[in-house]
């Protein structure tokens, strides 16, 4: 199984079995209110979260969460908030039994001088062997805090800036080397 | 369309790709009428800069005419001719409201990458690497503009596109420089690196108030390009230090620019270790710059470094209280108060140029400015322009086919063969 490398210290749960804890900030120019309405709305998540496909809402405070690594494979679970505070706060976790595990915390908190509001994003998992495990190696790649700091900078640019910053689609000699040169 | 592309150091080529189209709503399509080689982008040719990718389309000075707008941009519409800004910026984020354009939050898509190196990542950058963002550059038929309702710049008619091209970076560059140096009457400004940017320092530290500019540089038609600037003109090649010292009765420069960057010349220890890659950047203009300030002067730097350096003698400019300044420019902020100075006829920024080429010719003119051949100091090449007949002549050794157009005949013949049986 390929283990995945973090800097923060693991509190083990199991022995063997370690947590992975990412965490990471992010100031962002809207009001906590704006920021807690859009994540609060579990479908918005995969418009700046790179490997999530789909969130879809069962209930108030059940969702299903689809997850796909580059390499194409998919993954799902069931969450469940568990901790909410209208405009400050929402956890979740997912539901006993689920493929994977994982606990998540995002704080909105306002950020002085009217800079706009701090987000500061939690999660834990516990990295699942066997093909389970893979899956979720590759999603966070070998650098969990850099994937979660890159979404957290695409729900900046999305919110400040309207749109999320891409070169996806534009044009690039790359393809172009053994061409003929123009002349 | 065709683009200038980079496939490794001294490896720049011109092919066929496709043409840009807009994929985000701020976005607009830019038909470029003109567009230069910078400085900067030869630390691209030479390889010193990390994270270019083959393929990369290059270019950052570039202008034009709006082809096409997202629905997000409401300023422009399809046939304004536009200045472009090298560095993309969103307007909405902290920086950008605080006019720190350069530093922008949101425009660059690989931030947390260059966060990993930086700290924190500046904005993104045309043609200038993928940790500024991989962006398609402009020495290219075509370019896609994103945020095109905060950048780009439209400029009165009558203005000529060599009038107006440098606002897109070497002339706020030259001019933040100057700007950053704090000018009060009677201060002695030197400055390092006679290039383009140096060059439109030098006139913009006159137009600030400077006394006296002095210019450093080891080629012979920059200096000359310096003089008719107004500048006092020191060979690099001389002991800079003791006649900076002697030019300022003993006080040294108040202010002192370094136009050059990380790849100075003069020192064998850096070209080694850079080579070696013990060291990324070579800061021998910085050093002297840092000994000769004058105490509580200002330290400026418009000169591109990228990673580490090597032998800064720190205690120097702890010892005298130097302030030091430096940073990618913040183009967006200038656009205005220098095309005021371009319309009043105070500066004239086409003095700086003295090649134009056809894109065609593009990896050649990389050669020539990288070599200081032809007494080359900026190119401009003009994407969209049949080259003038003198040219054509030269860069043909056959006559035209039938049912070849003059532009078939003109790129029909690669000039770097040329030049090398030359």
């Amino acid at each position: 199984m390929p283990t995945v490398k973090t800097k923060t210290k693991s509190r083990a749960a199991v022995t063997g079995n370690p947590r992975k804890k990412v965490v990471r900030a992010c100031t962002i120019r809207r009001s906590p209110e704006e920021l807690f309405r859009f994540w609060r709305r579990l479908e918005n998540l995969p418009t700046f979260a790179k490997h999530l496909v789909a969130v879809t809402q069962t209930s108030d405070t059940e969702s299903r969460w689809v997850a796909k690594s580059p390499t194409g494979h998919t993954v799902e679970w069931d969450a469940l908030i568990i901790n909410e505070h209208e405009n400050e706060l929402i956890a979740w976790e997912s539901k006993p039994g689920s493929e994977i595990q994982i606990a998540g915390t995002v704080r909105f908190q306002p950020a002085p001088a009217g800079q706009g509001t701090e987000v500061v994003v939690a999660f834990e998992y516990v990295p699942p062997g066997g093909r389970i495990g893979e899956i979720i190696a590759k999603l966070y790649g070998e650098e969990p805090e850099l994937q979660v700091e890159d979404d957290l900078m695409r729900l900046k640019a999305l919110m400040e800036a309207g749109e999320i910053p891409t070169t996806e689609g534009q044009p690039t000699g790359r393809d172009q080397k053994n061409v003929r040169r123009c002349e | 369309m065709r683009a200038v592309c980079w496939y490794g150091t001294h490896d720049v080529r011109v092919v066929n790709v496709p043409e840009p189209k807009l994929l985000n709503p701020r976005d607009a399509i830019v038909k470029i009428t003109s567009t230069a080689i910078c400085g900067s982008d030869l630390h691209l040719y030479d390889g010193v800069i990390p994270s270019m990718e083959e393929g990369d389309i290059l270019g950052h000075e570039f202008m034009g005419e709006v082809m096409e707008v997202g629905k997000g941009v409401r300023n422009l519409k399809p046939g304004d001719r536009v200045v472009v800004p090298f560095a993309i910026s969103c307007g909405r984020c902290h920086y950008c409201e605080h006019q720190l354009f350069s530093l922008c939050d949101n425009s660059n898509p690989n931030a947390a990458r260059n966060a990993k190196l930086n700290g924190f990542s500046g904005a993104g950058l045309f043609g200038y690497s993928h940790l500024y963002g991989g962006y398609a550059g402009g020495q290219a038929e075509y370019a896609r503009v994103p945020y095109a309702d905060v950048g780009p710049i439209k400029f009165p008619e009558g203005l000529t596109d060599d009038q107006v091209l440098f606002l897109s970076d070497i002339f706020p560059t030259g001019y933040m420089a100057a700007e950053q140096c704090d000018i009060k009457p009677g201060h002695v400004v030197a400055i390092w690196g006679c290039g383009p940017v140096g060059q439109f320092a030098i006139r913009s530290a006159f137009l600030l108030g400077a006394e006296k500019v002095v210019a450093i540089d080891n080629v012979p038609e920059r200096l000359r390009m310096a003089e008719e600037g107004g500048a006092v003109t020191v060979s690099s090649e001389e002991d800079v230090h003791e006649i900076l010292k002697h030019m300022t009765g003993g006080r040294g420069p108040d202010a002192c620019i370094d136009a050059v960057g990380m790849e100075a010349h003069g020192s064998t220890y850096d070209v080694v270790k850079q080579t070696v890659k013990l060291e990324t950047d070579r800061p021998y203009v910085l050093r002297q710059a840092m000994r000769i300030c004058r105490k509580g002067g200002t330290l400026s730097i418009p000169g591109v470094y990228a990673g580490f350096v090597d032998k800064i003698p720190f205690g120097a400019a702890f010892a005298k209280g130097l302030t030091l300044k430096m940073g990618q420019t913040h183009v967006q902020r200038y656009l205005q108060p220098l095309l005021r100075l371009i319309q009043d006829g105070k500066i004239d920024p086409t003095f700086v140029i003295t090649n134009r080429v056809a894109l065609a010719d593009a990896a050649d003119a990389y050669d020539l400015f990288a070599k200081r051949r032809d007494h080359c100091i900026k190119v401009v090449l003009k994407p969209h322009e049949i080259p003038p007949p003198e040219e054509v002549a030269r860069a043909t050794v056959r006559a035209p086919r039938e049912g070849e157009t003059e532009e078939e005949v003109a790129f029909s013949v690669p000039r770097s063969k040329r030049l090398r049986r030359e």
